[in-house]
């Protein structure tokens, strides 16, 4: 188990190194310069110059990465070219957003994904499975911009009953946070449960034809005894890995719900970035997403090694 | 074209190769999930290749008079705010939506299957660069890549197609990989080698032919995902520009008049949505049917687009 920590740890910073060289080149693969892009038609030659200074953009290459991902580790993503304000700082305002349409999209999609998953291996082509699967297969398949617009009209616009989009900070107004943030996580969170509704149900049917429920069984168990203790226990294991995947997914792959609902999260901050050509901004943003993703996938690898002791690395 | 290869090669494998194939045809046919979703891909074709003279309208024939007119005899979706056909409109994306798949996951498939080849054949250090390759595209969540990679190139259709066929070549050159080293030591391929056989041979009429089926099936719904992403990208704004149609601009452009004529934003998602689960349903039908013990690659993948 050490061995294997250590391997899987080490494989990580690998990748990392590998990432922060794909973001570092961002900047650089952009055709022309891309200050004078950013800057656009608000040019002036002494904001030029300090930009690029200040981007360490005049060095060579070598030594702006190691400039650059050096400042990383530190916290130091630099300032963004639009507002010349420090990108750590614009990624921490807009943390609490994410991280409230994240976790709550993460409860609407177990919410529906165990329910469903159990039921329709259980009762494995019934009307009840039969309709699980058609909602997930829908929900795998809907373009989620489309299913918050959907959302918007009949909530927001036509019964009036949830505010249309926006965000508030649970520090500021508990209720008015939870209303803002019905829509966007169920929006997210189906497309989500659907697909861990999937892993649910084939891990449980996986763990159903085990010999170790036979057993349970013939032993005189019942059945729902056999489910909870045996299969349940069982089958949820590989589950863990989907619902952490698909964490990562929702912690750095928000931005068209969040573009949709107008949530100031991290996506719509890369977008923004996008749209401004504020590269800084940009880089940061998706160096931090690639490391939540990394250290997700990290976690996730090893708690299922540590949650089933059958797995020998 | 691969059974014909493996049967004129005359390979161990060759005669089940064929029969195989006209098999899961069968079971595909069989399934009437797949029939629907077969049946709309087919409607989707004739949209992209006859759209123009079908359309009863231009696709970017504006008429102020008329427009956000609700769906009539006249307008069978309405019209947007420009007062343009909707079902034109929507008839005319779907050229976009199947153009900007097909190349995406062209691009994909051909460099992912290379290198999955290469990197499972060869194994060693070769494999081992080429899979951490791999693995750092892969850290990066699919939409956010393919919002870098606009970033650099600017927006457009063309460069959509770029983002994304570099989003998906690392789940190909992983699924292919993985089967390579399955049947890399396999008797026929051994017994092929011995005889003299070079690497292109070995790897061309040996190896490709029986790692096919999850490439398949990985086709089928990378074409899914590729549409999704395309629409998601042209609602950014960053794929298809205006006045050209694309569904996801559509919708976008649609959302501001939602309250007033819900018809701009609701066709073109609805044919987003039933285009893009017709592939799903396609991708499920075709993994029973060739590779019943390989888990869903949306399972095992454990991500969307």
């Amino acid at each position: 188990m050490g061995g294997y920590v250590a391997r899987r740890l080490l494989q990580a910073i690998g990748v990392l190194v590998g990432v922060s060289v794909v973001v570092f080149a961002i900047i650089h693969l952009v055709p022309g310069d891309p200050v004078r892009l950013a800057l656009g038609t608000r040019f002036d030659q002494g904001t030029y110059d300090a930009l690029r200074e200040r981007a360490g953009l005049n060095q060579p290459l070598l030594v702006q990465y190691f400039n650059w991902a050096g400042s990383a580790l530190t916290g130091d993503l630099g300032v963004s070219f639009r507002s010349g304000r420090p990108v750590t700082g614009l990624i921490l305002e807009r943390l609490p957003a994410t991280l409230s349409l994240a976790g709550g999209a993460i409860v609407v999609a177990l919410a529906i994904a165990i329910p469903f998953g159990i039921i329709s291996a259980i009762r494995q082509g019934s009307v009840l499975d039969y309709a699980a699967t058609a909602f997930s297969q829908a929900g795998i398949s809907i373009p989620d911009f489309w299913m918050g617009i959907l959302f918007i009209l009949f909530f927001a616009l036509r019964l009036d009953v949830l505010p249309p989009s926006g965000y508030v900070s649970i520090l500021e107004s508990p209720w008015q946070w939870f209303t803002h943030l019905i829509m966007p996580a169920v929006t997210v969170g189906v497309v989500s449960g659907s697909i861990i509704t999937r892993f649910v149900r084939s891990s449980m049917l996986e763990a159903l034809g085990e010999d170790f429920t036979r057993t349970a069984r013939s032993k005189g168990l019942r059945e729902r005894l056999v489910v909870r203790r045996h299969v349940l226990r069982n089958a949820l294991i590989p589950v863990i890995t989907i619902t952490g995947l698909q964490l990562a997914y929702l912690l750095s792959g928000l931005i068209v719900v969040e573009q949709v609902f107008a949530w100031p999260g991290l996506g719509l901050l890369a977008l923004d970035a996008v749209q401004a050509r504020d590269f800084p901004v940009l880089q940061g943003a998706v160096l931090l997403f690639a490391l939540f993703f990394l250290l997700v996938n990290l976690l996730v690898d090893l708690l299922y090694a540590f949650l089933d002791p059958r797995i020998r690395y | 074209m691969a059974a014909a290869d493996t049967t004129e090669a005359g390979a161990p494998v060759a005669p089940a190769a064929t029969s195989r194939w006209r098999e899961t045809l069968g079971i595909v046919a069989g399934n009437r999930l797949a029939l629907f979703g077969m049946f709309v891909l087919g409607l989707l074709i004739v949209a992209a290749l006859l759209g123009p003279r079908l359309a009863p309208y231009g696709y970017n024939e504006i008429n102020i008079t008329d427009r956000l007119q609700g769906p009539s005899a006249t307008h069978v979706f309405g019209t947007d705010d420009l007062g343009r056909d909707v079902f034109s409109r929507v008839l005319l994306g779907a050229r976009v939506s199947l153009l900007v798949g097909f190349v995406a996951v062209g691009i994909s498939l051909t460099a992912g299957t290379l290198l999955g080849l290469i990197a499972g054949f060869y194994g060693g250090r070769l494999d081992d660069l080429i899979m951490r390759l791999m693995d750092v595209l892969f850290a990066f969540p699919a939409m956010l890549m393919a919002i870098a990679v606009l970033a650099i190139l600017g927006p457009g259709t063309v460069n959509a197609m770029v983002a994304i066929g570099i989003v998906y070549t690392p789940i190909f050159a992983r699924v292919t990989r993985a089967s390579v080293l399955s049947v890399r030591e396999e008797v026929h391929v051994r017994a092929a080698r011995s005889i003299g056989a070079g690497d292109v041979r070995l790897l061309g009429l040996h190896i490709l032919p029986n790692v096919l089926a999850p490439i398949i099936v990985q086709t089928s719904v990378s074409l899914a995902f590729a549409i999704l992403s395309e629409a998601a990208l042209s609602f950014l704004g960053l794929g298809t520009q205006p006045p050209n149609p694309s569904w996801g601009r559509m919708l976008s452009e649609g959302r501001g008049f939602i309250q007033q004529a819900w018809w701009i934003a609701v066709f073109p998602g609805l044919a987003i949505f039933l285009v893009v689960l017709s592939f799903n349903v396609l991708g499920d039908a075709l993994r029973d049917a060739l590779d019943p013990r390989q888990k869903s690659v949306i399972e095992s993948r454990g991500m969307k687009a």
